[in-house]
């Protein structure tokens, strides 16, 4: 099936370049790196992880939300999600792909890989989270193929691969808890150490990355003459509010345990990510702008989709509204959650991040493979799609 | 044949390329190392022949035993104790990392990465 | 044939489960047995009953579990012994210095008192704890935050209850700086080999990548020598350093006379590090 992403319109091979060339650059920068060590980036010995840890946090959440095309099709036979299952598939498929390069790109000794399996350590989290990672990315692949393949044919899917596609559903909920619990068990970062961190993660992954799929799907019906149907995306957009939701409330739960109960520990990384941390005389604040682009554009997506006319007249609202709550989350979890949790520093000192460019174009690269990877999979599905109805 | 002219390039081209490591090398890799060994010392912890083959495990085996199990036992050779030591009992001997360790690393090419951290006697 | 697939879905399933598991299983056990090992395997005998004193320690009863004092009172006096027992830790373990903050690597350090004991906040704190520093370094938490976190074990307690880091097996994931609740673990964010300065011969450097903390002179106790630091402080006994799990040590005499005070005892870590207020 791979002969399907050989042959594409100008807009296609256009697309594949421009994100070709910033994987071009993110691979220089990253030899560059590779030879000097992690010295490149911003991070230091008091905020020792950066936006290579964080964006694989978010896009685990992106890779999760994809079980929320799965689940109804599968589980309540929702008949309206079967053209768009696949789409989720293998969005989950790039956006894990883009989890391990950025583990990669994190790692010091990115050679020693390995060891994590040579020596393998039940106690760490981390070990876990491999497990889950690389469980999800194979169940994804083999039941987004199988499938496809079958469509292709134009019979069923063999009957075996229902048993992978029912596991996936708890792989899913998995790789996002376990995430969580990377940070959720580690003492003495009070902001980290909160039981709602996981559920939160979860809320946040079922509106980012079903928002992310709309706002493709609305794409893809102008450029590649694929439609989702109005059911299905409708119903999307339900989920993604009731998602966003949850995760505003959870956000606001964390705001009433740090302030009402008024310890300081539980305060001081709100504070600093939302109105900035007075230390020594010095008011610290470089997420503030980002941490209110959340709430901000929070708003002003779930205004959008709760509205009738967005929903049923427009796409380019629907699209926009989609993608307010997408970046939303992604200011939420893609930034101020894991910078933030270092902030104040365990001898209570105030360090900030701020990342180089050298990194930033490693991030964007990985996030440019990632999209490649994804045009390629999503070209290949749906010339199936289009062959089915030729 | 057809496209002779293409096809019989491309092979001389992807030959060429494929033996890159014999002409490149071309009369360098033909001289076998003579490392030179210590004039003091007689035995080593291990037969010449073992210690060859098997150095790396060997200091791998005792890199485990001090650093993880934490047995610092030394062991008697000739009369002497020594430490289970890269440091402290190879590299007092062999007291020429460039003369002892590089000959035969450059030669076969091996890129041993113990020399990141461990500190080499002063030449 | 229908039920013939359904038995089929149950035993694949199950045995899914059991290999996923079943590794954690035998990992545990290998595990276990290791540790009953090497504590049986340590060096002098100690009474079992002592444990339950002192700050409610219960596992490794047998073996040793080296720990340390500090009197933060002999450093007020000397303020010249900060920097002597700084620049012989990092001297003796080719500590790096590098040129720009970021970088930064240090094993054990001067800082203030609310900087090592931010749970201890007071508003009126007395002249000479505003005034002077205070020595911080690794703890050896008995229940170490950061080995738990580790994925490959490159960061583990020894037989002496020291934690140790194995340099040849750090993949630097930086899970242990994020699990450290004192902030004691540096990394090594570029090669450090031009900045080591006058570098010991007898221990080596580390290299780029891998994160590296003090080791409590796991070198130097393992040959009978003190640690670097506590060979600094000279005669003055600023710094004990000792068997906490042999009642007849120095250091439980010093603990039993003093009362000392713990780096955050909350997060029930059981640091192994005390000090005299």
């Amino acid at each position: 099936m791979f002969e399907k992403a050989l042959k594409g319109n100008n807009y296609y091979w256009m697309w594949l370049a421009f994100l070709g060339f910033f994987i071009a650059i993110a691979a220089v920068c990253y030899l560059r790196q590779y030879f000097y060590g992690l010295g490149l980036t911003g991070m230091s010995r008091d905020v020792s992880w950066g936006l290579y840890i964080s964006q694989f946090t978010f896009l685990v959440g992106v890779a999760a939300g994809g079980v929320m095309l799965v689940l109804p099709y599968y589980i309540h036979d929702y008949k309206a999600f079967g053209r768009i299952t696949i789409l989720g598939e293998f969005l989950a498929i790039s956006a894990l792909l883009m989890c391990l390069m950025f583990i990669m790109a994190d790692l010091g000794q990115p050679l020693r890989g390995l060891n994590v399996m040579l020596y393998p350590t039940p106690g760490s989290m981390l070990f876990w989270d491999m497990c889950v990672l690389w469980g999800y990315l194979i169940l994804n692949a083999l039941c987004g193929w199988v499938i496809l393949t079958a469509e292709r044919k134009g019979v069923h899917p063999p009957k075996w691969i229902y048993f992978f596609v029912y596991l996936s559903i708890p792989f899913a909920f998995s790789i996002h808890t376990v995430t969580a619990m990377l940070y959720c068990g580690l003492p003495g970062r009070h902001f980290w150490l909160s039981a709602i961190i996981a559920p939160r993660f979860l809320a946040s992954a079922f509106a980012a990355g079903p928002a992310l799929i709309v706002v493709i799907a609305l794409i893809l019906k102008r450029v590649a003459n694929f439609d989702a149907g109005k059911e299905a995306l409708n119903k999307m957009v339900t989920i993604i509010i009731y998602a966003a939701l949850a995760n505003m409330f959870f956000v606001g739960l964390e705001f009433f345990v740090g302030f009402y109960s008024n310890i300081p520990g539980h305060m001081h990384t709100l504070q600093y990510l939302f109105f900035g941390l007075e230390h020594h005389g010095h008011v610290y604040n470089n997420l503030v702008p980002f941490m209110w682009g959340f709430v901000v554009l929070f708003f002003v997506g779930m205004t959008l989709l709760v509205h009738p006319y967005t929903r049923k007249q427009s796409d380019l609202w629907l699209g926009i509204g989609c993608a307010s709550i997408f970046f939303a989350f992604w200011l939420d979890k893609g930034i101020g959650f894991v910078l933030g949790g270092f902030v104040p520093t365990p001898t209570e000192e105030i360090v900030e991040y701020i990342p180089t460019m050298n990194e930033l174009f490693i991030t964007i690269g990985i996030w440019a493979t990632g999209f490649f990877i994804l045009t390629v999979l999503y070209k290949i599905a749906i010339d199936v799609e289009h062959e089915m109805e030729a | 044949m057809y496209d002779s002219g293409k096809i019989i390039p491309g092979l001389i081209i992807f030959v060429l390329f494929i033996t890159i490591p014999i002409w490149y090398n071309r009369g360098a890799a033909g001289s076998v190392p003579k490392p030179v060994l210590p004039k003091d010392a007689k035995v080593c912890v291990l037969p010449a022949a073992e210690i060859r083959a098997q150095h790396m495990v060997l200091l791998n085996t005792w890199r485990d035993e001090v650093l993880r199990t934490g047995d610092r036992g030394t062991f008697e050779l000739e009369g002497k104790q020594y430490k289970k030591s890269l440091m402290m009992t190879c590299m007092k001997c062999h007291t020429s990392k460039k003369q002892f360790c590089d000959t035969c690393h450059t030669y076969s090419s091996v890129k041993p990465y113990c020399w990141d951290c461990h500190i080499a006697p002063v030449e | 044939m229908d039920k013939n697939r359904r038995n089929f879905l149950k035993v694949a399933g199950i045995s899914t489960l059991a290999g996923l598991g079943g590794t954690a299983v035998v990992d545990r056990l290998v595990a276990g047995s290791s540790l009953a090992h090497a504590s049986a395997a340590a060096g002098p005998k100690v009474d079992q009953t002592e444990g339950s004193k002192g700050h409610g320690e219960q596992k490794s009863l047998s073996g040793n579990r080296y720990g340390m004092v500090i009197d933060i009172k002999k450093f007020q006096q000397d303020p010249s012994l900060g920097e002597k027992i700084v620049s012989a830790c990092h001297s003796t373990h080719n500590v790096p210095q590098f040129p720009e903050k970021k970088d930064e690597i240090k094993w054990i350090w001067m800082t203030h008192f609310e900087n090592a004991f931010p749970q201890n906040s007071n508003l009126y704190r007395d002249a000479a704890n505003q005034k002077h520093q205070l020595p911080i370094l690794c703890n050896h938490c008995d229940q170490p935050p950061c080995v738990r976190a580790c994925p490959t074990k490159a960061t583990f307690k020894n037989k002496d209850g020291i934690i140790m880091m194995d340099y040849h097996r750090c993949i630097g994931c930086r899970f242990c700086m994020a699990a450290c609740p004192y902030g004691s673990r540096s990394f090594n964010w570029r090669d450090p080999e031009k900045f080591v300065q006058n570098a010991n011969h007898v221990y080596p450097r580390r290299m780029r990548g891998v994160v590296e903390k003090c080791n409590f002179c796991d070198e130097r106790v393992g040959e009978g020598k003190q640690p670097a630091c506590v060979e600094a402080c000279g005669e003055s006994k600023a710094i004990v350093f000792g068997n906490l799990n042999d009642p007849n040590s120095e250091i439980r005499k010093m603990l039993n006379e003093n009362h000392t005070i713990q780096r955050n005892p909350a997060l029930g870590t059981l640091p192994s590090v005390f000090y005299i207020v």
